[in-house]
Order: structure tokens, then sequence, then C-alpha cells
């Protein structure tokens, strides 16, 4: 199964970024999924549902949204692997510009916007500075020279990325988002393998720099995400 | 005038760091465009030829299909966009790590929906557009941009001024003058201008100065007969390509004298004239 992490500020559009990239792959990558990790609410579950997409949501409540997702994401390619999904995409908010939910073993994705202003690529943390794809929105709304600004600043903030300029309303970028997507690093196991950076700190064994994954590292405050199953 | 910094290079790289991709300084001599189908699936006959310094208008009803055609260009489509489209690039298409990997500043826009939302004045934004593009004499390409900017808008504007205060016509001026003379990329699409109260013939003349291939998307019947060429786009495909001939440029003259009129009117309205009826031009009615 192809592994991918999508993660990005509040609104700057992963939804609409992974759903125009969903319709533009059609079938060529296989099966979609979903995981949508989310803190208190969401409504982009029935979003995705409604196009047809196998998905799951995860809210993380009270705890670090990033070590929900990384104390779940195992979880969730199991359950993916059971629904018959070739393609698993977690979509994250990064709540915290401190974020950092990317996988050494799946493509790293992170979204920002370009009306977050020109400096904003500098003050985000390993989400960005560690993707291997940076996605850039809302650039039809600014001016050319702010693009351009903005698209240095984040190549300056993250070297080894690769930018992509996307409109999530038209879907222009699809194309090419979906040829990284079709191209993901195959990930049977998560057990055993290593986030990029480690977490922000909270009151578990991540919050201590903990960056092992697996069943047996989950301590303290660790909560498991519910799976609906689908009906046989 | 200063040529840009790096002529029609399709993605310099920040200033000391190399692109994953090694592939810094191409340059674009031709963009070419291969019909696919229309939304019904019946063939589109199209082998266009585009060069620096060409201009092309597109035109048709919304709905039709110019935006599709805009993203294939963008996207360099190779048949797997939903107009079946080809994009050859200086004549060959171009191989898959190229055009996922390197093209991404191909074509800068300028459009209606396009604002300034930096809280800087006109002068530090130039300035540090400037730096990033490793201009060697920031502060003298940036009075340069602003000079070309004021030379498009109606009102002039100063290098202090901010760039959020500014006018709808001095914003797409100072747009239109800063791609010309600082954006990287060698296409300029050009959207939906015509209200703004710049002067549309010295902007594009700017712009093709700078050996940009121009696409103006447009109702606006004086840009739509600027160009050397105009697609007309119906049911998702190019139904036409039309040269504008020497009759349409004689038209062209009329509609920019009648337009230069209406544009003195606006501006004695402005200043606080009365319009006297006894000097209406033969035209009116």
């Amino acid at each position: 199964m192809r592994v991918i992490t999508v993660a990005g500020p509040p609104s700057v559009g992963k939804t609409s970024v992974v759903l125009k990239t969903a319709q533009a792959l059609g079938e060529r990558a296989g099966r979609i999924g979903v995981v949508k990790f989310d803190a208190l609410a969401t409504s982009d579950d029935a979003v995705y549902a409604r196009a047809g997409l196998p998905v799951v949501a995860g809210l993380s409540g009270g705890l670090c949204p990033d070590h929900f997702f990384v104390s779940n994401i195992d979880d969730c390619l199991d359950w993916a692997r059971r629904q018959g999904i070739d393609l698993l995409i977690a979509e994250s908010a990064g709540l915290c510009n401190r974020c950092s939910p990317h996988l050494q073993a799946a493509l790293g994705v992170c979204v920002v916007d370009t009306l977050s202003g020109v400096h904003t690529p500098r003050k985000i943390g390993p989400m960005l500075k560690l993707a291997d794809l940076v996605v850039i929105t809302k650039g039809d709304i600014v001016s050319q020279a702010e693009r351009e600004v903005f698209a240095f600043n984040v190549q300056a903030a993250s070297p080894q990325a690769r930018l992509l300029a996307f409109n999530g309303i038209t879907g222009q970028g699809a194309v090419e988002l979906g040829h990284h997507f079709a191209r993901a690093p195959e990930v049977e196991r998560l057990e055993g393998s290593r986030l990029r950076f480690s977490m922000p700190a909270a009151v578990c064994p991540y919050c201590i720099g903990e960056t092992s994954i697996g069943r047996e590292h989950q301590r303290g405050n660790v909560r498991k995400m519910p799976f609906p199953e689908a009906a046989p | 005038m200063t040529e840009s910094p790096h002529p029609a290079a399709l993605w310099p790289a920040p200033s000391g760091q190399s692109r994953p991709d090694g592939d810094e300084g191409a340059v674009l001599a031709s963009l070419t465009l291969l019909g696919g189908h229309d939304k019904d699936g019946r063939p589109e006959r199209l082998h266009l030829r585009l060069h620096p310094g060409d201009i092309l208008c597109i035109v048709g009803p919304t709905g039709s299909g110019k935006s599709r055609l805009l993203a294939d260009l963008e996207c360099l489509a190779q048949a797997d966009t939903p107009s079946g489209r080809r994009v050859l690039v200086n004549g060959a298409a171009p191989d898959a790590d190229w055009r996922f990997g390197a093209h991404r500043h191909l074509i800068a826009q300028v459009s209606q929906n396009m604002n300034f939302v930096v809280d800087l004045t006109v002068e530090a934004f130039l300035a540090l557009h400037a730096a990033c593009r490793r201009v060697a004499a920031p502060e003298r390409v940036a009075a340069e941009v602003l000079a070309c900017a004021n030379a498009l808008a109606g009102e002039p504007f100063r290098a202090d001024t901010a760039l959020t205060q500014l006018s709808g016509g001095q914003s797409r001026a100072l747009m239109i003058a800063d791609t010309a003379l600082l954006s990287a990329s060698p296409v300029v699409l050009i959207d939906e201008i015509e209200n703004a109260g710049i002067d549309r013939g010295k902007a594009l003349a700017l712009l093709t100065a700078h050996d940009k291939i121009v696409l103006v998307s447009t109702h606006d019947p004086i840009l739509a007969l600027m160009g050397g060429r105009r697609l007309v786009v119906g049911n998702g495909a190019v139904r036409a390509v039309i040269e504008t001939s020497a009759a349409e440029r004689a038209f062209l003259a009329r509609l920019q004298r009648l337009d230069a009129e209406l544009m003195d009117i606006r501006r004695r309205l402005r200043a606080g004239e009365a319009i006297d009826g006894g000097k209406a031009p033969a035209w009116m009615p």
C-alpha cells in the first residue's frame, strides 16, 4: 500500500487538494482511501464520503493531535488493508506550527497558502521543513510577485522539497500532484519505522522524544481510535 | 531598459542553492499546443505554435473551456487531462521528470481577482522580490519597475505608498510591470483586466518587449483585437484560430479612439467638470 501524509495549517485547502488529486488520478493508482485527523470536530469525512472515497475520521479531543496521529497510524494501515485500499492518504491539520507528522517510510506533503503572508514559511517547523512536496494554494488571489516571493521563502525553509502550485477550486495542479501520489513509497507496516522528527512535547513517551512506532511504545496518555467496518 | 535578470529561465533556484532536478536556466523557444477533443469526444483540429513575443487572445463564453486550455498549458498536458490535449516544449514532449519537477513557474498570471496582501511599501516589496530573483542592484530594478508601472497607470503613485492602498488600476499596472521586469516565467496569462483603467496597449508592448509569450483571456473587444491571433473556444475545444486581419486592425484603431473619448469624459467628470453636450464627438447620438 502507498502511504501519504498530508499536513498543513488549518483552512489552507488540504481537503480540496486531496479531493481534486483523487479525481485526477481516477483508477490509475488503485483504490484511494483517506484518514482524516482533526482535534475537536470535522465534517471533512462526509465530504470525502460524498466523493465516493472510503474514509475514517479520528478526533484527538484533549490530546495533542500529532501524538494521537502517531499512536493510531499503524491501525489506520490495518483498516485500509481490510478495505482493499491501495493508496492511503492521512490528512492532519497542523494546529501548531511545530507539528511533525511526516513518516520516514511515507511520502510527506505539506500544504500552505499564499494568503498567509510571505514570511509564514519561516515560522513553520518540521511539517514544512521535512516535507518531500510542498503544495502552495490560493495563488490565484494574490499578486504574481507575492506568489514568487512566497515560493522563494518556502524553498529557502525547505531546500529539498519540490514545490507545486495548486488551485483547490479549479483543480489546477492536480495532474502533477497525482503523478507524485501514484509514486509514493509502498509501506506494509509502520511498526519499527520512525517519524522524521520528534513531536512537540505533551505527556506520553512521545513527549520526551520517543520516535519509535508500535504498540509497545504507546504508554501513558494513549487513546486508540474506533474503526467502523464496512458492511459485508 | 534593463533585461529581465534571467530571461525566460523556467525555474531559477533560490540564491546559493541548486535545484534537486538540476535543470536551471532551461530557455523556452516555443510552446506547441496539439488538439485533443471537445466535451462530446469529437476531435479538436489544432496545431498551434507560440514563440516569445507572441500575443494570443482567447475568446469564448463562460464555461466554453478557456480555463481548461490554460490549465493544459500550465501542466504541459500529455493527453492525460479531460481535453486530451498535448503540449510540446521546444518542439518535443517534455519527459515526466522535467514536466513534474521543474516547470512550475511556466505561467505568470495577472488577473482582476488578484490583490496585494503583504503589508509593505511598494519600494520595500519590490526590493524584496528583486532580492529573491538574485538581481545585482535590487534598488535600481525596483525603481525601474515603479517607473514602468507609472507609465501604465492612469494615476501615478509613489515608492513609499503602501501596496494595500493602491487602487485597482495602480495594482494591475504594478503587477504587469513587475511581471515583465522581475518574473522568471516565460509565459504571462492576463485574465480579464479590461476595467482596470490602465493603458492596455502599453502593457502588452512592455511584456512582449521582455520576450514573454502573452496569453490574454478576455471579453473586451479592444484587448481581443490587440493580439496577433485569437483562439475561439467552445464546448471544451478550440473551434477556430483567427489571424487578426488588416480590416480588424483598422477597426481596432477606431475602437481605441472611441475608448479614448470615453476615458476623457471619465477624467473630466472626476475633475469636477460639467459635460458640455456641444462637445460630444460625432459618433454620439
